[in-house]
């Protein structure tokens, strides 16, 4: 009796969670959007918000080519072989004209090979790996977010002006924070070639022994220390760390601990005097990014985070695009792209025509507490055309891609 | 020396939560043989709801009374899960109730989403404990000298319970043998709620006390699935000291392994469970498994025979409808249908293992991602063309599961599951960490079929004849008399041997075999996706082929397909809609629930109920 009960409610539950997927029927341009949006929620939730937030100004607008745009999100589950399944349905049988999404490298570059192999234009909106533009870079994916080595390049330069010379490095053990460290390395040994790298530490992704990382850093005595670990794992290298004084006396760097995803968590234990890269939304006092952020607090009663941005510049890249090459077709939009200026709420930015990577900088800044929260001082936006490898390096790098 | 006791302290530190997740986990599998793969998910649900807790009640009471609390929500909720979901059930095949914690992993995610939002919580610190203390001059956190203090408690009330009151007596009892506590006039099913209510109360707690050093995330359930299996297994299964011993030794030699070795901190824990299980088949505190394990519990099983007239008609039909379906269908199908198909070969050569060979493989993905990555690193390093990656990936996925197969059939049941597993996660370390040659975790990418093969059309018919070719294949084996002395090796192994079967040399092969075909699957879905990436060996891959031979029904020959092409068509749905894990998770229980026999076997009792199919069919 009891499980017959049980066993209806089952299915009463299973059809109020089915309830709810809008169908829309009119005539839209539409843009396939993958991403990890259960798997990495706290990323991908602010993106989406982003994303929609953008359309519906495009659409009030009059929307684009003289149609309401209209993203179609898709969770891929954060699996890249899913990913490349739900591509092919976008593009098949939901008429979507290009591709955009993900935050995970691996699941950008899957995607990005069946964009090579089908002529499917794809955006890669937030994942990092230079791969994605450089060694793995082909003539359909396109990137927006600053590149690893672009961001590590401008914490190197911060870290060049200092006296420290013994550097530790601690890092997820997987191809991101690999990239990080080699990219840090590269760039600050380029500007001071007297530096030494003291220790490597490698915690598995999200499993960090902070502790026993914290004792280990410690015990090689650097003069500074460069951090890439973020989520979970940077806030427990943050608390101890914190206890056991592994901070004092020495210069931090860290790679997105700036980023409010990863900052707002720490409350009022964000680390204070480290330099990173971030996202000071609440400092942003005039001009687009001002009007961003005041627009989005009024439309979510939330602050933007930094894939807040990213979203909202993925719609604005997609508009520009679209409306330069004139129509939805594949090989217009792919060379519509070469060279595209996009204005966004940082400024103006160009997607390279050379290796198909935005110049989408960030912002580099110290950490300091403000009303019991982390924010950043003295930070400036860098422009992401700055700091990446001269263009012989670039075309060598594709070249081995192709 | 000062640092050298301070390492040894950080890793006692660590193993407080360790040891009370894992201790938990260890209980519930002693006493109802479930192997709870939800219990990284209570210790989440312990690390939430302590959290809140900590939000509302001040001070150091409040801190210390909002973990003794969230244990004791924790566990209420494991009565509800035990009662609502795993009491109808436990008459099904042995293991089968995984499937359905698999289901509520998914549920519980979803619910935590909703209720406690996307952001991590960063943990309160203990109040009065928040500084350190030097101990030869090296900062030792006080809250961690706490943790090292308060574990010992724990591990004694609980032994104290477990071997001086009478629940424990009974509990220790039905650990032996369920049956004869039962016919002693136990009420088995209090006993089993009250222990579901312990381990998950304990899982909750871990999950609480470990905020001050963490936070709760809704990644946690996952990252400390493994950990916690590795320490219950090389504690011995069932034993508490065997848990305390082995969270200390996992998180002792974790700390000197961040320290002197970083890039160990992939792989270290699986290195030390197969040495210690290679030494100790039954982990360092464990019995040999006796009870319930000849022969297998519910109804007797049916003897396999091939298809009758009518089953065979509707496979033809269904071939024939595939062969036209490019005719009539678009693209899209097509994929989906080739990915399907790729699928339920994997599961299917796991369920040839688990359903016709008893041996639980819980590291089949080694086999799959091996064979994937065998035709992937052919074709980036040789040049290889698609035909010969294809010949060759299935060779080296079989060659692979011989190896590791020689080596795990020495144990038997718990143990031999989980030392597969250790294996395809060594293997998978492997690949993430040798990044130079096997592309880490950005994997190998533009690996497409050859020029005649890469017409979507042409790539499915390619599928449909490599896998169909070899799921009839692994059902023929099934008849053939190397099938037969399999499976008397899986029902008596000491009849079979006395009949002069060499039990362990079938084993082997089968394991080859099995291998093999799950290394077609996986150099299908190389070219099918033109790239690959380590997560095709990671333990989840294994897992989603556990649950389709589950869900489809182990004791059918058609289960691994059944389960294979239901789970994954309904995947295709599911996942368009906003809370889809809910949804599957309530799927997945709900299909357990009506169908402990699995998809096909339920199916089959319905159609004879009915009088679609005979009984006694014709041969």
């Amino acid at each position: 009796m009891k499980r017959k009960i049980f066993l209806k409610s089952l299915v009463g539950a299973i059809a109020i969670a089915a309830v709810g997927l809008p169908a829309l029927a009119q005539e839209t341009i539409k843009i396939g959007e993958i991403n990890h949006y259960k798997r990495l929620a706290a990323f991908a939730g602010p993106y989406k918000l982003g994303i929609e937030m953008a359309i519906e100004e495009v659409n009030a607008a009059g929307g684009v080519l003289g149609k309401p745009l209209e993203f179609i999100f898709r969770d891929d589950q954060g699996k890249p072989g899913e990913a490349v399944k739900i591509a092919e349905e976008l593009m098949t049988r939901e008429g979507a004209v290009m591709l955009t999404g993900t935050i995970l490298s691996n699941v950008g570059l899957a995607i990005s090979s069946l964009a090579a192999e089908k002529k499917y234009v794809y955006l890669a909106s937030e994942p990092l790996a230079d791969a994605i533009t450089w060694s793995k870079g082909n003539d359909y994916t396109f990137r927006l977010r600053s590149s690893t080595y672009m961001q590590a390049a401008m914490l190197a330069e911060q870290a060049a002006q200092t006296d420290a010379i013994r550097y530790a490095t601690i890092a997820p053990n997987y191809a991101y924070g690999k990239d990080a460290v080699a990219a840090f390395k590269k760039a600050l040994t380029k500007l001071k070639p007297e530096v030494e790298f003291v220790a490597e530490q490698w915690p598995a992704l999200f499993k960090i022994d902070a502790g026993a990382e914290a004792q280990a850093i410690e015990r090689a005595k650097p003069d500074a220390i460069y951090n890439v670990t973020f989520g979970g794992d940077l806030a427990k290298f943050v608390r101890e760390g914190g206890t056991r004084g592994l901070f004092e006396g020495r210069n931090v760097y860290g790679l997105l601990s700036g980023e409010p995803e990863y900052m707002d968590p720490l409350g009022d234990e964000a680390p204070e005097g480290w330099v990173v890269t971030g996202y000071p939304w609440s400092e942003i006092t005039e001009g687009p990014g001002k009007v961003f952020v005041d627009g989005y607090m009024a439309k979510y009663d939330d602050h933007p985070r930094i894939g807040s941005l990213v979203g909202y510049m993925t719609v604005q890249s997609v508009v520009a695009v679209l409306e330069k090459a004139g129509s939805t077709d594949s090989e217009a939009i792919r060379a519509a792209f070469a060279d595209l200026p996009v204005s966004t709420p940082v400024g103006d930015i160009t997607y390279r025509a050379i290796d198909h990577q935005s110049t989408m900088g960030a912002f580099v800044g110290t950490i300091a507490l403000k009303d019991g929260k982390g924010t950043l001082v003295d930070w400036s936006y860098k422009n992401g055309g700055d700091y990446t490898l001269p263009d012989e390096e670039v075309m060598k790098l594709r070249g081995s891609g192709n | 020396m000062g640092l050298f006791i301070a390492q040894i302290l950080t890793g006692l530190a660590n193993a407080s939560a360790l040891f009370m997740v894992a201790s938990g986990l260890s209980l519930i599998f002693g006493v109802t043989r479930i192997v709870n793969f939800a219990h990284g998910s209570f210790y989440m649900l312990g690390a939430y709801v302590g959290y809140s807790f900590m939000q509302i009640l001040p001070g150091a009471f409040g801190f210390w009374a909002s973990i003794l609390l969230a244990g004791l929500v924790v566990g209420i909720i494991g009565i509800i899960v035990e009662i609502l979901v795993l009491r109808p059930v436990y008459k099904a095949p042995e293991l089968f109730q995984l499937v359905a914690t698999f289901g509520v992993i998914l549920v519980i995610q979803d619910l935590t989403l909703l209720v406690w939002g996307a952001d991590d919580f960063l943990g309160p610190r203990a109040p009065g404990l928040k500084g350190i203390i030097r101990i030869m001059g090296e900062p030792v956190p006080k809250y961690d000298l706490a943790l090292i203090a308060l574990t010992p408690f724990v591990a004694f009330a609980l032994w104290w319970l477990i071997t001086k009151t009478r629940t424990g007596i009974l509990v220790r009892a039905a650990t032996q043998d369920r049956e004869m506590v039962g016919a002693l006039g136990v009420n088995q099913a209090w006993l089993f709620t009250g222990v579901f209510f312990l381990g998950c109360a304990l899982a909750g707690l871990g999950g609480a006390v470990q905020l001050p050093k963490g936070g709760a995330d809704l990644l946690m359930d996952f990252n400390i699935l493994s950990a916690i299996f590795v320490v219950v297994v090389i504690g011995g299964m069932g034993s508490l000291p065997g848990a305390y011993v082995a969270a200390v030794l996992i998180s002792v030699l974790n700390v000197f392994g961040v320290n002197y070795l970083p890039q160990s901190t992939l792989a270290l824990m699986f290195v030390v469970m197969v040495v210690v299980l290679i030494f100790r088949p039954f982990g360092l505190f464990g019995r040999e498994e006796v009870a319930g394990e000849h022969g297998q519990v519910g109804e007797p099983e049916r003897p396999i025979k091939p298809a009758g007239q009518s089953a065979r008609m509707i496979v033809m039909f269904g071939l024939f409808l595939m062969a036209l379906l490019p005719i009539v269908g678009d693209s899209f199908i097509l994929v989906l249908i080739t990915d399907i198909a790729i699928f339920c070969l994997f599961a299917a050569s796991l369920h040839f293992l688990l359903g016709l060979g008893g041996l639980v493989s819980f590291g089949h993905a080694a086999y799959f991602g091996g064979g994937a990555y065998a035709a992937a690193l052919l074709v980036t390093y040789a040049g290889t063309p698609m035909e010969l990656a294809l010949i060759l990936a299935p060779l080296a996925a079989g060659l692979t599961a011989i190896i590791f197969g020689w080596v795990c059939l020495r144990l038997t049941g718990v143990y031999f599951a989980m030392l597969t597993l250790a294996f395809a996660q060594l293997l998978w370390s492997l690949v993430f960490q040798w990044g130079d040659f096997t592309g880490g975790d950005d994997g190998l990418v533009d690996i497409w079929p050859s020029d005649w093969a890469s017409g979507t059309t042409t790539f499915y018919y390619l599928s449909m004849v490599l896998c169909v070719g070899g799921i009839i294949l692994l059902r023929h084996t099934a008849h053939s008399p190397f099938g037969y002395a399999l499976r008397a090796a899986r029902d008596s192994q000491r009849q079979a041997e006395s009949t002069g079967i060499h039990t362990k040399h079938v084993q082997l092969v089968a394991f080859g075999f099995a291998g093999a075909m799950a290394g077609i699957a996986g150099g299908l879905f190389v070219f099918s996706k033109g790239s690959i990436f380590p997560n095709e060996l990671e333990i989840a891959r294994s897992f989603d082929a556990l649950i389709v031979v589950f869900l489809g029904g182990v004791k059918t020959l058609a289960g691994g397909v059944v389960g294979g092409a239901a789970l994954e068509g309904a995947k295709d749905y599911i996942t368009r809609f906003e809370y889809w894990r809910l949804l599957l998770g309530l799927l997945i229980i709900f299909v357990v629930i009506v169908a402990p026999d699995g998809i096909a076997g339920t199916l089959r009792k319905w159609a004879e109920k009915i009088g679609f199919m005979k009984r006694e069919d014709q041969a």
